[in-house]
């Protein structure tokens, strides 16, 4: 982990001008054993929200003892949008409210730009452990990679228009055509704040509390470089765990099954 | 330590989701799941194994619980050693924390965050310290309702939920410390009931603790290697003493003991005291009350809680990140409650007597109003009792038949012997930054401030300063030696950007900017070594 940003306890802006209340979409997929697990919050990236984790992921967890929640950030799924900016900074605000109403302290895991909101959600809650999967820290290496792979879909972006992804962008050649065009349909978009933001933004701070953090992804990812994956682990002082063959959506992909049965043992073996 | 399966996490996490289980999705409003605190599904607080049972009526559940001393063994520690006839246990590096209220939970968060094992001693059967108001020493009274706003009442790293208002009332601040103590697992920590007798120096560093049980019993003697003291300083009540005051035939009380507005039902009612407490009974004393009067000693300025339709503190604090000179701040200050409150001495208040700043702040928009409408008659200061009535320094003459002084709470250690906190000669212990024993680096005060603003906030990093100090006194002596010589050598200073008046009234103020900045820079000396 970065040691070079302390912890940091002015916080002007959040004191002065607080994030605008929303309502937010949870879907809960409860366990039934007695003596529940950690909640895990799964965030959706960009343009995701809850439903992508609702698919399979959702039942899988609650299947192996972990309560297993998943949100939308607002203005997308079915949470609501609020007066004011719905910037990073809101996003962030919103996963931290969710956190804190879980029963007890949760597992964040965030997929995508989802993960990016993770990251910095993670300095504004003692999570227990934090998962960032294919994570779009944004940059503009990133830009550069989707303008090259869809410039119809990314241009538009540049001047606030909706980011639209491509199937190839998001999924494996082994995902069935008439499941990628039902999931293609569903996608929505982030605010045009939020989109710009993934251009330049401060680095995340060091998570409070000091939770272990893993990075997937996959090497065959269209959307997420190999060097982005390699640098955002390397930030939480470690190597990205891999799953190759998948697309950037690894919880629609064909093969869902491994990353999160991967992240269910990682978990369990922290949970000793 | 025994870890008790009755956390009361089950039974909440079934039926919580009622709506939606096994399986669901819904759209909820702001907070997810208000986890509901129906305390009665708590109804096997700590139950300790083994030892001796006394039942308590737990009032939060409304049913007999069974809440046990336990006196066989801590886990995992060894036979006692003997010293002066009396056996001790030692528990290693296990931290005391003295107090189960809102300081003392987040110290135990905190500590364990840090990796410490963590005893705490709470004489109340629940959690929530002053907040609780069942607890005999709560000075919560029915209309409590906070002063700050929201941002600045919350722990930092567990925000209150988005769907309560602005200025959450005592209610939700207390089933606030209920939730956070259930999300981080505290309450396994606490040892309910159990009162700390005694605090003293082992001359080795460590500390002997005295605890008894709250409701008479034997008393056990316990080592551990550091202590933090978070008793609170808001509920032993400071009593003024005027003359004559034996011989009046009214009622007088403090007002920790008032509760709720019945008592004041067509009555003729004196309220002494300006500060916070003050402000609000005389208000519902306005509303009461047959006759209601209030006496304060000075001009003071009153902030209202919203101004330009936002909560005051959040405009404050907007008007403090422009880092101004202080008196620029207070001129603007000043030019912002001129326009939004206007002329005091118009309602027949004094003129404040100091700039902004100087004095605690008071937060009340309804006193105006109520001085306003004629309920409430603002007096001059009391100068002496007699039989039947109070006599004002204006000379005045008043014949209430209620008298309630609001005049404030003085700190109280009587577990600790007054040279441990370097006391002066008033009581005023002298620490560094109010946290830190000058002479003890393994004792610590959590939340002994009063800030300009919420508490919460501003104990939680002083508590991640002590867990880091507590942790690098391990891991890094080099370190922790230097730091040791700035806080044993550091001139005692307020933190105040202002010249605040001096009264035991403002011992423990503090200009949260100024404070929470100081408190930045002791993290930044403490950052754990990876």
């Amino acid at each position: 982990m970065s040691a070079a940003t302390s912890t940091r306890v002015m916080r002007s802006k959040e004191w002065s001008r607080p994030v605008r209340p929303v309502r937010r979409e949870v879907v809960l997929a409860q366990t039934i054993e007695e003596e529940p697990r950690p909640p895990i919050l799964f965030v959706p990236g960009y343009a995701h929200a809850a439903w992508v984790f609702e698919e399979h992921w959702l039942e899988h967890a609650a299947a192996r003892g972990f309560p297993a929640y998943a949100m939308s950030l607002r203005g997308h799924g079915r949470s609501g949008t609020a007066r004011g900016p719905s910037d990073l900074r809101a996003y962030v605000h919103d996963v931290v409210q969710v956190a804190a109403t879980m029963p007890r302290q949760a597992v964040l895991v965030g997929h995508g730009a989802g993960a990016l909101v993770v990251a910095h959600a993670l300095a504004r809650y003692p999570a227990r452990a934090g998962v960032l999967l294919a994570p779009v820290f944004g940059g503009w290496r990133t830009f550069g990679t989707a303008l090259l792979r869809n410039p119809i879909g990314t241009v538009p972006a540049i001047f606030g228009g909706r980011l639209r992804l491509r199937r190839g962008q998001l999924f494996g050649p082994n995902l069935h055509t008439s499941a990628a065009k039902v999931y293609l349909g569903r996608l929505g978009g982030a605010s045009r704040q939020a989109q710009w933001q993934l251009l330049a933004q401060p680095a995340p701070e060091s998570p409070v509390g000091d939770p272990p953090v893993l990075v997937a992804g996959s090497p065959d990812d269209r959307i997420v470089p190999r060097s982005s994956l390699n640098k955002v682990a390397a930030r939480y002082g470690g190597a990205p765990l891999l799953f190759p063959g998948m697309g950037h959506d690894m919880m629609l992909d064909a093969g869902w099954a491994e990353p999160i049965d991967a992240i269910i043992d990682w978990l369990s073996k922290g949970e000793r | 330590m025994s870890t008790s399966s009755a956390d009361g996490d089950h039974g909440r996490h079934g039926d919580r989701r009622d709506d939606t289980a096994p399986y669901g999705s819904h759209a909820t409003d702001g907070a997810v799941a208000p986890a509901p605190q129906r305390t009665g599904e708590r109804v096997a607080e700590p139950a300790r194994t083994g030892g001796l049972t006394a039942t308590a009526w737990n009032e939060d559940s409304g049913s007999w619980m069974s809440q046990a001393w336990k006196t066989t063994e801590w886990t995992g520690s060894t036979q006692p050693t003997w010293q002066d006839d009396r056996p001790i246990y030692d528990r290693g590096e296990t931290v005391c924390v003295i107090g189960a209220g809102a300081s003392g939970l987040v110290a135990i968060k905190n500590l364990r965050e840090q990796g410490f094992s963590v005893d705490c001693f709470e004489r109340e059967t629940n959690i929530g310290g002053v907040w609780n108001w069942r607890h005999s020493r709560s000075p919560i009274y029915a209309s409590t309702h906070l002063i700050s706003s929201k941002p600045f009442t919350q722990f930092p790293d567990f925000p209150m939920p988005d769907d309560w208002p602005d200025y959450p009332s005592h209610g939700h601040v207390n089933e606030y410390l209920a939730r956070y103590s259930d999300h981080f697992g505290l309450r396994e920590h606490i040892w309910f009931g159990t009162e700390v007798s005694a605090v003293e120096p082992a001359g080795d560093g460590r500390w002997h603790v005295t605890t008894r049980p709250s409701g008479g019993g034997a008393e056990r003697v316990a080592r551990y290697a550091a202590v933090v003291v978070a008793n609170g300083h808001n509920w032993s009540p400071k009593l003024p003493a005027y003359e004559g005051m034996d011989e009046f035939g009214g009622e007088m009380i403090h007002s920790s003991s008032y509760k709720e507005s019945a008592t004041l039902r067509g009555r003729k009612v004196l309220v002494v005291g300006g500060g916070n407490s003050g402000c609000d009974i005389a208000v519902e004393g306005a509303m009461h009350a047959a006759v209601c009067w209030h006496s304060v000693r000075r001009g003071y300025w009153y902030a209202p809680k919203f101004v330009f339709g936002r909560p005051a503190d959040q405009v404050n604090d907007g008007i403090s990140a422009l880092r101004l000179p202080l008196r620029v701040r207070q001129w603007l200050l000043a030019r912002t409650l001129r326009l939004a409150v206007g002329d005091l001495t118009r309602y027949g208040l004094a003129k404040p007597d100091h700039r902004v700043y100087e004095t605690h702040p008071i937060v009340n928009s309804q006193l105006l109003y109520q001085i306003g409408h004629g309920g409430l008659r603002p007096v001059r200061e009391v100068a002496r009792f007699d039989r039947d009535g109070v006599e004002l320094v204006s000379g005045e003459r008043l014949e209430p038949d209620l008298v309630i002084f609001a005049t404030g709470y003085l700190p109280r250690f009587e577990f600790l012997g007054s040279e441990v906190l370097d006391a002066d000669a008033d009581g005023r212990p002298q620490l560094y930054m109010h946290a830190f024993a000058r002479r003890f680096p393994s004792l610590a005060i959590a939340g002994m401030v009063q800030p300009d603003s919420g508490v919460f906030p501003i104990v939680h990093w002083q508590t991640v300063a002590i867990a880091r100090w507590l942790r690098l006194r391990e891991a890094d002596p080099q370190r922790a030696a230097d730091f040791w010589q700035k806080v044993a050598t550091a001139p005692d200073r307020r933190w105040t950007h202002a010249k605040v008046k001096s009264s035991t009234r403002h011992w423990f103020e503090i200009n949260h900017v100024v404070y929470l900045r100081a408190l930045q820079r002791m993290l930044g000396d403490l950052e754990p070594v990876r």
